[in-house]
């Protein structure tokens, strides 16, 4: 086969053609490899891991030839530069991480390598996966793959898994993971045209996941199909004893729950996610999605989910406060950079002073000032009451209904620099991703239309805690119904 | 709530991170105007209501207190800027 059409592959057809010996996966990787060499100006990796991918694929191939195949057998996956590889540069996109090569591996990648998948190398991201657009990192920004019609000036692959969705879209990467934890898979997914799922929390171990927000970071597939986002979640969950947060649940197959019937399956549509300001070809795409679902048998119910405008600020309370704590270990002491300083102090201060970048400072920062004494309990303690009742609406709501589905961001990709002026501005980018998040319950976005300037636009189909099956099914009838054929503007390997 | 700048200089310093006099005052209007944003959570009424720190399990599981790891000084020091005879070094804290 040629290069092209290996990297137009989705990763359920690369495994059938894997079995069927169509090609090995030491071609599937080299087409990979290079592919990843003709998407350098996207800066979708920061460290990419060629070598290691061949003689993965190598493996690979002695157990196929042996009959001894491995659910993920050759895949060639990229990896967010959050998660710790054992040996490879680990940098979580930030400076004060320089040189770090950890000693060990991340339970979920793994559960990938020890599944057969092949590691194409790690990929940029916002600094310590704070953000919306991928362009806090040190290493630069990423560019998406997609331009506006007629408007070549580059956009944002959204953030922070930037780097993993442009490398999927840009058929860089033929699936990848990322961390999603106020929308960091979803929202990136929606803006490069691929398939995002944030799993429910506990589902996938956090063990080795660079720490962002503790309570909520969730490690997640990000693919081009819903078949590859649940055979990918599949190889990532299971139990963890070494994070204790991890949920001991079966774990199911998910692919053979995408069975495409969805009759008589009630669909939840909150009226609180018509927000002010919303473009209306997002509004009309919402719809258009609610009637594909009712097309195939469901029942779409309009429901309330009262707290979802407090999503946001509870957020920015919750995740700076578990980021000051979380990013205390960055002291110059034991990995990373260090700035020699007279007092140790000095060392702390010069330290962080120089590695973090201006957003990661103002969320320490924030973080700091509502924990400390006299406004804990003003900011901190309210979030968390406030959580209570943003988890409680989406409880209520799944007493009557098996889902819920939602635009997955108010905007399309928007270009580098547009929003980076106003912090907040740019926090609004995840009003509708962040709720699932302090509920923890599961989520996929679903490439479903382009806007007028001819970017990519996502829904999302958020579901009952670790009832990610229902959640794909609904999610695949989605995908079907929509047929998202389009391709970006750039793409490694050329047309199909 | 409008934030002074003496009260970011004492947050960064909370923080261990050094700010110069220049950093200081676009950042005291940032975290400002962010925390007169979250402030409208106040609007919201959480009388009796528990705070939640986490979706998980409330309960921690336990486990056997047993040695599950160890003899590893060398890969702990591994990715240290600075060390000696198997110790990190830092500056001088006691005089």
């Amino acid at each position: 086969m040629s290069d092209s059409s290996l990297l137009a592959l989705t990763l359920a057809e690369a495994c059938t053609g894997l079995a069927q010996k169509s090609f090995s996966a030491r071609e599937l990787a080299a087409a990979y490899n290079d592919a990843v060499k003709v998407a350098e100006p996207l800066n979708a990796y920061i460290t990419p891991t060629p070598e290691r991918a061949l003689a993965m694929a190598d493996a690979a191939d002695q157990r196929l030839a042996r009959g001894e195949a491995l659910p993920l057998d050759g895949i060639p996956i990229a990896v967010k530069d959050l998660y710790c590889t054992k040996d490879v540069l680990t940098t979580a996109g930030s400076h004060i991480l320089d040189g770090f090569r950890p000693s060990y591996e991340s339970t979920v990648t793994d559960k990938l390598w020890q599944a057969g998948a092949v590691m194409l190398g790690k990929t940029n991201l916002d600094e310590f996966a704070m953000g919306s657009s991928s362009t806090t990192s040190w290493h630069g920004p990423v560019e998406n793959p997609w331009r506006r019609a007629g408007d070549n000036r580059p956009l944002v692959p959204g953030g922070s898994s930037g780097g993993s969705a442009a490398a999927v879209a840009a058929r860089a990467a033929l699936a990848a993971i990322g961390t999603d934890t106020g929308g960091s898979i979803r929202q990136p997914a929606s803006f490069c045209g691929i398939v995002g799922l944030k799993p429910t929390y506990g589902r996938c171990s956090r063990w080795g996941v660079v720490a962002y927000a503790s309570s909520l970071d969730h490690p997640g597939p990000m693919t081009r199909t819903v078949r590859d986002a649940a055979i990918l979640l599949r190889a990532m969950s299971g139990h963890d004893p070494r994070d204790s947060t991890s949920a001991p649940v079966p774990v199911p197959d998910f692919e053979a729950a995408l069975t495409g019937d969805i009759r008589g399956l009630r669909v939840g549509i909150p009226r609180e996610y018509r927000v002010d300001g919303m473009p209306g070809e997002i509004e009309a795409l919402w719809v258009q999605g609610v009637e594909w679902l009712r097309a195939a048998g469901a029942e779409p119910v309009e429901i309330s989910l009262p707290m979802t405008k407090y999503a946001l600020p509870t957020y920015y309370i919750i995740a700076p406060a578990e980021a000051s704590s979380n990013l205390a270990r960055y002291d110059g002491v034991r990995f990373g950079l260090r700035v020699e300083g007279d007092s140790i102090d000095e060392m702390y201060e010069l330290t962080r002073a120089a590695g973090f970048g201006a957003e990661v400072r103002r969320r320490v920062l924030i973080g700091t000032y509502v924990l400390s004494a006299g406004y804990y309990d003003a900011y901190y303690l309210k979030a968390q009451r406030v959580r209570t009742l943003i988890a409680r609406d989406f409880v209520t709501a799944f007493e009557e209904v098996d889902c819920i589905l939602t635009p997955t961001a108010p905007s399309a990709a928007f270009a580098i620099g547009e929003k980076s002026e106003d912090p907040i501005a740019m926090y609004l980018n995840d009003v509708f991703t962040v709720p699932a998040n302090l509920a923890g319950v599961p989520v996929v976005s679903v490439p479903a239309g382009l806007s007028d300037d001819g970017l990519p636009l996502g829904l999302q189909i958020i579901g009952r805690a670790f009832d990610e099956e229902t959640v794909l099914r609904a999610a695949e009838v989605l995908e079907a119904a929509a047929r998202f054929r389009h391709l970006p503007s750039f793409i490694a390997g050329g047309g199909r | 709530m409008a934030l002074d700048k003496a009260t970011v200089a004492h947050i960064a310093g909370l923080a261990r991170i050094r700010l110069s006099e220049a950093e200081l005052e676009p950042l005291t209007d940032e975290l400002s105007h962010i925390l007169t944003w979250v402030e409208q959570l106040n609007e919201v009424d959480t009388s009796g209501v528990t705070p939640m720190a986490s979706v998980a399990a409330a309960r921690l599981p336990m486990r056997e207190d047993e040695v599950t790891d160890g003899a590893c000084r060398e890969e702990i020091l591994g990715n240290a800027p600075r060390t000696a005879r198997g110790f990190f070094v830092v500056p001088k804290v006691i005089e």
